[in-house]
């Protein structure tokens, strides 16, 4: 492309990270060693939920020759101060037990050794005495005064418990003409990304630093928490993102703890530890989304308007609130009319300690479980009022002329056609013959259902939703939290090369290749050309409190620091190109490399001239420019401001939307489902790449399917983990999961620049909630739970029938 | 192959990665994958479980195919061992690396080496796939990000042409 052309943004741009990748040429964090002298650690971890340490013998462990050094938890929390989480309750998080263990494979000791299997070798070699306690496992019972109490200094396992009203939802119901509720089980679940956590941390004495190297994925709002646990000050303490990172999901948030005490032991023991989790630490007490109860009502009028909600959410939260939870809890509160009219909403949170592995973000986090409610009554209601579901929601949707949308929570949903998307889930469908073949199917006494869902998907985050946790009085002591900033940084050398640096930690969703065509389209580059640096620094590049990859929120938010520094890049060169070339910058163009003058049929200049110029001769610069070229934006969008008094916060930039159908076929015989159709269309806003864009639906809908059908950290009634192989917790694989019609509709958003919005969480907040409508429809029965295993659905079948 | 060693014996293993010579030193128990790792220096082959399940490690050992994570590397003694590094020249890629670049078979890249592996020999078997045979053979992996179409896509891409 020599002159202006197609813009790059847009087009199915190979991924830049592809070659290196398939060449076996890429490095994730096990493949560092960024210091010499690294010894290697393993952890002893608690076999019992709950259980009091009486004793920890290190003394055979220590005296094994290859090992370098054995700390147990007790020497290890003198040293550090605890995590803090924005609940207010008396819970000391550290990260390695002292006193009691509270959770199945909570770390109890460390050891490094010269390599990994010595260190496991002495693990062997530690005694520890444990009085075994009543373990809070369900999290209902564990409300009961009966209960094994996690942390005693609470005075109970509801550690935390809030009401809010938007509205006048008691009228709504008092006043409604059907009233449908629904109250289920959610199982707990991960997304096990296939690389696991790993870390190296390194002590340095004078000046004291702590530098850790590792595949942690932020929100960078817990480096300062960090550095606070490590007693330092936030200098003190940089973390370095791995060139590469093998999935996260959310789970890889998990990973900070690990990252302090790792740093405290490196310090203790003198040396340079890394630490590369295995998969049963991983299954056992990495992190996982919530196990929880939850009940949802919903009030509708004579004409089936839904005129009101309530929701009592109780969450098991596992044995500490491991920040940022409960962000999980109220990422989708603000959203909580989902894609409906409604004004009149009722939440009841209360979250209950129990003795499992702390809860944290895991793809989609919240959404999976806040939609299998709402969208779960929907189906419910439509078949009690005897409307068709799809018509159902449309009559309540939100509609496309009412945006940007005020929420009654306070979300400000930024743009939507969501009966235009439903419109073209029915048409892929096709879903009038979809409905005769139900109806054929069951004459024939086959077991055929259909299921929806529709819901919004909140990307780019308020850092400060998660004090909703807080209550107005507690937030105005705190001070003020508020926004989400990017940061991106863009700079030519003295070559005229760009180099984009982010702060989005990908790991695997194509940041780099998108970056690389915002950048082409704004300097007149190919994407090929610009080198995009995702090994973010703390020391050594820019980030803030938001920095990371979660809540999908790169193109929402971190593309619009991309393009703003990238701008600021091409006035320059612009100016300084207007200066050689004897014309007003405007006049000036930046396309195939060069600076021309718009209009005129010359070659221009070079850009690397251009550029060169701001180097090697800052005398000769037009008046007022300063030399070099390097641009770092820092921005955080202007609506996420802080939350109300009223508990009303706008907690996201962007809401995509997403309409999902299925019909499956159930065979009562086996309890095997078959997904006779599967149809996903996503209002992503402007598509920056297809080939991101369809991974990211089509990814997102296999975590939801897996949940949906098989996934299950499953604990029996003494907290003991069941799961603790890949041959226990059943992921799908590609011949488990059915084909889907994936289908587009576009409303451009105004919150960035470029109309993108943020994406990824996708299907996985949703395909649970519509694989467990259409079995609800086929079995004829609202109890259906996940995950729809055989036996589950088996036993339902049989009930049913 | 049969041999005896001591636990904690230093054994000088000598094998064939990728046409290439290479000697290093694994004690008895040392997994092949790790000994790839961390002694040979090939970091391409990923670990992801160390319990056979999830593929990521698969290499091929004397023509078959193997979970380095399963294996330990004084069996590869004396062995023709090919990893993803082995399977384009430095600088290419061949087609079915190419095909899973074009088809978005990959996200985080961290199962790829893995999947390839199979894929390259499960081809050479059977180069005429249907997608069912195609999903089958890749059931023996996990992949977290991709939700596998791309993969299937791109394998009956290059498969005789597609189907």
């Amino acid at each position: 492309m020599d002159g202006p052309g197609e813009p790059w943004v847009g087009q199915a741009v190979p991924r830049l990270e592809d070659a290196a990748l398939l060449s076996g040429n890429a490095r994730f964090i096990d493949d560092l060693a960024p210091v010499p002298g690294i010894r290697h650690v393993a952890l002893l971890r608690s076999p019992y939920a709950h259980a009091r340490i009486s004793k920890v013998d290190i003394t055979e462990a220590a005296a094994l020759d290859g090992v370098y050094g054995v700390l147990t938890g007790a020497e290890l929390v003198t040293e550090l101060d605890p995590l803090a989480s924005a609940v207010r309750a008396p819970v000391d998080y550290f990260p390695i037990a002292s006193d009691k263990v509270r959770y199945v494979g909570e770390p109890v000791a460390l050891v490094a050794a010269v390599d990994r299997y010595v260190a496991e070798d002495a693990l062997e070699r530690i005694v520890v005495d444990y009085e075994p306690l009543p373990a809070a496992v369900d999290p209902v019972a564990a409300l009961e005064d009966s209960a094994g109490q996690v942390h005693e200094r609470v005075g109970s396992n509801l550690v935390h418990h809030r009401t809010f009203r938007y509205g006048d939802p008691d009228r709504a119901f008092d006043e409604a003409a059907a009233i449908v509720s629904l109250d289920w089980r959610y199982p707990r679940q991960a997304s096990t990304p296939i690389e696991t956590y790993g870390a190296v941390a390194h002590y340095e004495e004078a000046p004291e630093r702590y530098t850790i190297w590792s595949n942690f994925q932020g929100p960078f709002i817990l480096q300062p928490l960090m550095a606070r646990a490590l007693r330092v000050p936030g200098n003190r303490l940089r973390l370095v993102a791995a060139p590469h990172s093998g999935g996260s999901f959310g789970i890889k948030q998990g990973l900070y703890p690990y990252l302090v005490l790792l740093a405290a032991a490196s310090r203790m023991l003198g040396c340079p530890l890394k630490w590369i989790e295995d998969r049963s630490e991983h299954l056992m007490a990495s992190s996982a989304a919530s196990d929880r109860a939850d009940s949802i009502e919903a009030a509708f009028d004579q004409e089936g308007t839904l005129t009101g909600l309530r929701y009592r959410n109780l969450v098991s939260v596992g044995a500490y609130i491991r920040a940022p939870e409960p962000a999980s809890v109220y990422r989708m509160h603000a959203a909580s009319n989902g894609c409906y009219r409604t004004r009149n909403i009722a939440v009841d949170n209360r979250l209950v300690l129990t003795n499992k592995t702390p809860i944290g973000l895991n793809r989609g986090y919240g959404g999976p479980q806040f939609f299998f409610g709402l969208e779960r009554a929907m189906d419910k209601a439509a078949r009690s009022l005897g409307v068709d579901p799809a018509e159902l929601r449309r009559r309540n949707f939100i509609p496309a002329n009412a945006f940007p949308y005020d929420a009654p929570a306070g979300a400000l949903y930024d743009s939507g056609d969501y009966a235009k998307g439903l419109d073209l889930a029915l048409e892929l469908a096709d879903y009038e013959a979809l409905k005769a073949r139900r109806d054929a199917a069951r004459a024939a006494g086959k077991l055929f259902g259909i299921g929806f869902a529709c819901g919004v998907e909140p990307s780019g985050s308020n850092m400060a939703y998660v004090t909703l946790a807080q209550t107005p009085e507690e937030r105005a002591k705190t001070g003020g939290r508020s926004g989400g900033a990017a940061v991106a940084t863009v700079a030519l050398d003295p070559s005229g090369a760009a180099t984009v640096t982010l702060d989005s930690t990908p790991a695997g969703q194509g940041h780099a290749t998108a970056a690389a065509q915002i950048v082409a389209d704004g300097l007149g580059m190919r994407p090929e050309e610009v080198q995009v640096v995702t090994t973010m620094d703390t020391q050594n590049g820019d980030w803030s409190l938001a920095s990371g990859n979660y809540a999908n929120r790169f193109s929402a938010i971190v593309v619009d620091a991309i393009v703003e520094s990238t701008d600021r890049i091409a006035m320059k060169l612009k100016a300084v190109a207007a200066d050689m070339l004897e014309v007003a910058p405007d006049d000036v163009e930046l396309s195939g490399g060069r600076a021309r003058i718009a209009g005129v049929p010359d070659d221009g200049i070079a850009l690397a001239r251009v550029a060169a110029a701001t180097h090697w001769h800052p005398a000769g610069l037009p008046e007022g420019l300063s030399p070099g070229l390097r641009e770092a934006a820092t921005l955080s969008p202007d609506v996420l401001d802080a939350p109300d008094e009223q508990d009303r916060v706008a907690s996201a930039v962007t809401f995509g939307y997403i309409c999902d159908l299925a019909a499956v076929e159930v065979d009562p015989k086996t309890g095997r489902i078959t997904v006779e159709t599967y149809v996903s269309v996503h209002d992503v806003g402007r598509v920056l790449n297809p080939i991101l864009v369809e991974g990211q639906v089509r990814g997102g809908f296999a975590h939801g399917f897996g949940a949906a059908v098989m996934e299950d950290l499953v604990y029996d009634s003494e907290g003991n983990f069941l799961s603790g192989s890949f041959a226990d917790y059943a992921c799908p694989t590609a011949a488990d999961l059915p084909p889907v019609t994936v289908g587009h509709v576009e409303t451009a958003s105004p919150a960035n620049a470029l109309g993108s919005k943020g994406m990824g969480d996708g299907s996985s907040m949703l395909t649970p909630a519509v694989m467990a409508n259409a079995v609800a429809d086929a079995l004829g029965r609202d109890d259906v739970e996940l995950p729809l295993t055989l036996d589950r659905v088996w036993r339902l079948a049989r009930e049913a029938s | 192959m049969s041999a005896k060693f001591e636990a904690d014996a230093r054994v000088r293993v000598n094998c064939t990665v990728n046409g290439k010579r290479h000697t290093g030193y694994a004690e008895p128990r040392t997994q092949l994958c790790d000994f790839l790792r961390h002694e040979l220096h090939l970091y391409g082959t990923h670990v992801g479980c160390e319990h056979g399940v999830c593929g990521a490690c698969t290499i091929t050992l004397d023509g078959r195919l193997a979970r380095s994570c399963m294996t330990y590397a004084v069996q590869a003694e004396g062995a023709e061992i090919g990893t993803v590094e082995g399977l384009s020249e430095p600088g290419t890629l061949n087609p079915l690396q190419r095909a899973f670049s074009d088809h978005g078979a990959l996200q985080c890249g961290f199962c790829t080496a893995g999947i390839l592996i199979s894929t390259t020999y499960f081809l050479a078997d059977n180069p005429m796939p249907s997608e069912q045979e195609v999903r089958e053979m890749l059931s023996g992996h996990l992949c977290r990000c991709t939700g596998y179409e791309g993969m299937v896509r791109a394998i009956l891409s290059v498969a005789g042409g597609g189907s």
